[in-house]
């Protein structure tokens, strides 16, 4: 029982990172109708850049660990959204009006072009995070130790994710972008500037992308320059599972599946932890195509 | 019509003649392009006929590769022997995996896809069945022995390769001017209303998934010839790409298009191995750049004209 609830605290420290890069997922896929397989790496992007400025800077050493870390991470998330921008504005936004094939290529394009240019730079191997930067300690809580590094993951991936959902639910803005992800034509006519709202999605996802890529920087210390491919298709099934276009539902679906990918690879086998994922995906596609939370809807003729 | 016959035709016997004046590393490349295009031609008819996003097509492509290999090494089969058989096995489970899901609306059956191709990656990896000889792969492939003529080098290999590229041209262009392929490309352009004019629509889907996947399970026994030694890597998510790559860029639905895809996707990456690691970041801009530029690719698909001949017409007004 007790490897149970260790498994758990895991899963859902891994599901929260999932939740996270699985909203930049959902908002781009809920506005253009578009896999943006660049988008992990966005997430590889964040974590690298997050590296370069936590030893150049060593803002730890200057503001101490909790302000040093808050500070990188807004510093990482405006980085990474400028490059989600530069994206869209130079990949996605010229094929608007073009076939779905087109786009898909395009954004497989983008990927290797991202991939590539991490590999350029920084070599292919195995960059290691600093260790050391966030206390070892852990919390014991019911006769469970559980590491602090992966409270703050889940804590702050929760508090990102509900600040979100507050942003999209309140605000005029949001209101603008829950318009133009379900009929952009008509969101127009009311007067909504339909590629700044387009363009705020490709800031907002990229960014909480390259958050989650230095959360896994500080907690597994190793990152590496196709990393993103894997996070991003586990992050893509997330928000299937939750319901696609759905902001509640990609956080849903994040924590259910590192909490099920936690669990499988404790009692069936770590080497089908990957496999586990998929399988998930292909059940839940043939069975409720549009999601946990997700509502079904007629197809347009 | 003539100049493009001519074109064609001057193309393939310069193509014929090369291995005579290149090196074997060269023809080794052209081999490859040759492997790529045989699994572009296949795919091609999934996507760019009956218009389904496949982006797990290696998965095919290595079932019919470890099909080959484990009853060559196993049970001493001449390889080529084989090559229906791998065909068989690669559209067998097309037809398992697809039958489910092929009802899914194009971006889903993309993802469904790339996850089915993962999913057979790790499981050889994993050497599922005690098989597939995990993350070393299966090693030990006997060459290839056609009536006593035992394919050996590049030179040799280009002959056995690029003969069944010509082949399977010819294959998927006679099918598109059949029954099958034009209800195929009504199904692409409006599913609606080729449901509506009475074809069976999810059936003609499956039966184009399984027939790709069923000629790149063959190019896998080519593939499993041609190296002797075949591993889970070589089956990944990038070969799906490549090969989905290279029909878009190329031109979907179009043969000649795929076929110059091919030489497109691999065999400039060759042409530029003095960029070493630059390279394939601009292959990805490139991408980017030649979907912006020519949306239908290089050569694209020529919208086909039915007439009606004047009989008809004839009768009609009579």
């Amino acid at each position: 029982m007790e490897e149970f609830f260790q498994q758990l605290t895991n899963g859902l420290a891994v599901g929260g990172i999932y939740a996270l890069i699985a909203l930049g997922y959902t908002m781009v896929y809920g506005v253009l109708k578009l896999i943006n397989f660049a988008h992990g790496d966005l997430f590889t992007i964040g974590s690298y850049l997050g590296l370069t400025l936590l030893t150049s800077l060593a803002l730890t050493d200057r503001l101490g660990p909790a302000a040093g870390i808050a500070v990188l991470a807004l510093m990482v998330m405006g980085l990474v959204a400028l490059v989600g921008a530069l994206l869209e504005r130079m990949a996605y936004r010229p094929l608007r009006q073009s076939p779905r094939l087109s786009a898909v290529v395009s954004a497989l394009g983008a990927s290797i072009f991202f991939s590539n240019t991490v590999m350029l730079i920084y070599g292919a191997r195995f960059q290691v995070y600093p260790q050391g930067i966030l206390p070892k300690t852990a919390i014991e809580l019911f006769g469970l130790y559980i590491p602090l590094v992966r409270v703050l993951i889940l804590g702050s991936s929760v508090v990102m994710m509900v600040a979100l959902y507050t942003f999209i639910q309140r605000t005029k803005i949001g209101t603008a972008i829950r318009a133009a992800a379900i009929d952009q034509d008509a969101a127009r006519l009311m007067g909504i500037d339909v590629n700044r709202v387009i363009l705020l999605v490709f800031l907002i996802g990229p960014a909480l992308g390259g958050a989650a890529g230095l959360m896994v920087g500080l907690h597994y210390g190793q990152i590496n320059f196709t990393m993103g491919w894997v996070y991003g298709l586990k992050a893509f099934t997330a928000a299937i599972l939750g319901g696609i276009g759905n902001i509640p539902g990609a956080m849903v679906g994040g924590l259910l599946l590192g909490v099920i990918e936690a669990l499988g690879a404790a009692y069936l086998s770590v080497a089908w932890k990957d496999a586990i994922a998929f399988g998930v995906l292909i059940f839940i596609l043939i069975v409720r195509p549009t999601g946990l939370l997700g509502e079904r809807v007629a197809e347009k003729v | 019509m003539r100049n493009r016959m001519l074109i064609y035709g001057a193309v393939a016997v310069a193509l014929a003649v090369s291995p005579l004046f290149l090196n074997a590393y060269w023809t080794d490349v052209l081999n490859n392009i040759g492997l790529y295009a045989a699994l572009g031609l296949s795919l091609n008819l999934i996507v760019g006929h009956a218009g389904l996003f496949n982006l797990g097509h290696a998965a095919f492509y290595a079932v019919g590769a470890y099909t080959a290999a484990i009853l060559n090494t196993h049970f001493h089969i001449p390889i080529l022997v084989l090559m229906p058989l791998c065909g068989l096995t690669a559209g067998l489970f097309a037809l398992i995996v697809a039958r489910p899901i092929i009802h899914l609306r194009g971006d889903y059956l993309c993802i469904v896809t790339i996850g089915v191709g993962e999913i057979v990656r790790i499981a050889l990896i994993n050497n599922v069945f005690g098989i597939t000889g995990g993350a070393n792969g299966i090693f030990g492939i006997a060459r290839p022995n056609l009536f006593g003529w035992v394919v050996r080098k590049p030179h040799e290999f280009f002959y056995l390769i690029w003969g069944f590229v010509a082949v399977t041209a010819f294959f998927f262009h006679r099918l598109e001017n059949s029954r099958f392929g034009r209800a195929l490309n009504y199904l692409r352009e409006d599913e609606t209303a080729a449901e509506g004019s009475g074809i069976d629509t999810a059936h003609y889907k499956l039966m184009a998934f399984v027939l790709g996947a069923a000629w790149a399970g063959m190019v896998g026994n080519i593939y499993a010839a041609k190296m002797t030694i075949i591993a889970p890597e070589s089956f990944s998510f990038w070969e799906s790409v490549i090969m989905f790559t290279l029909i878009i860029l190329g031109g979907s639905g179009s043969i000649p298009g795929v076929l110059l895809g091919a030489f497109l996707v691999v065999g400039l990456p060759e042409v530029f191995r003095g960029f070493t690691n630059a390279r394939m970041m601009i292959f990805g801009a490139a991408m980017i750049a030649m979907m912006i530029f020519r949306t239908g690719g290089i050569l694209p698909a020529r919208p086909r004209r039915y007439t009606v001949p004047d009989r008809h017409l004839a009768e009609e007004s009579a």
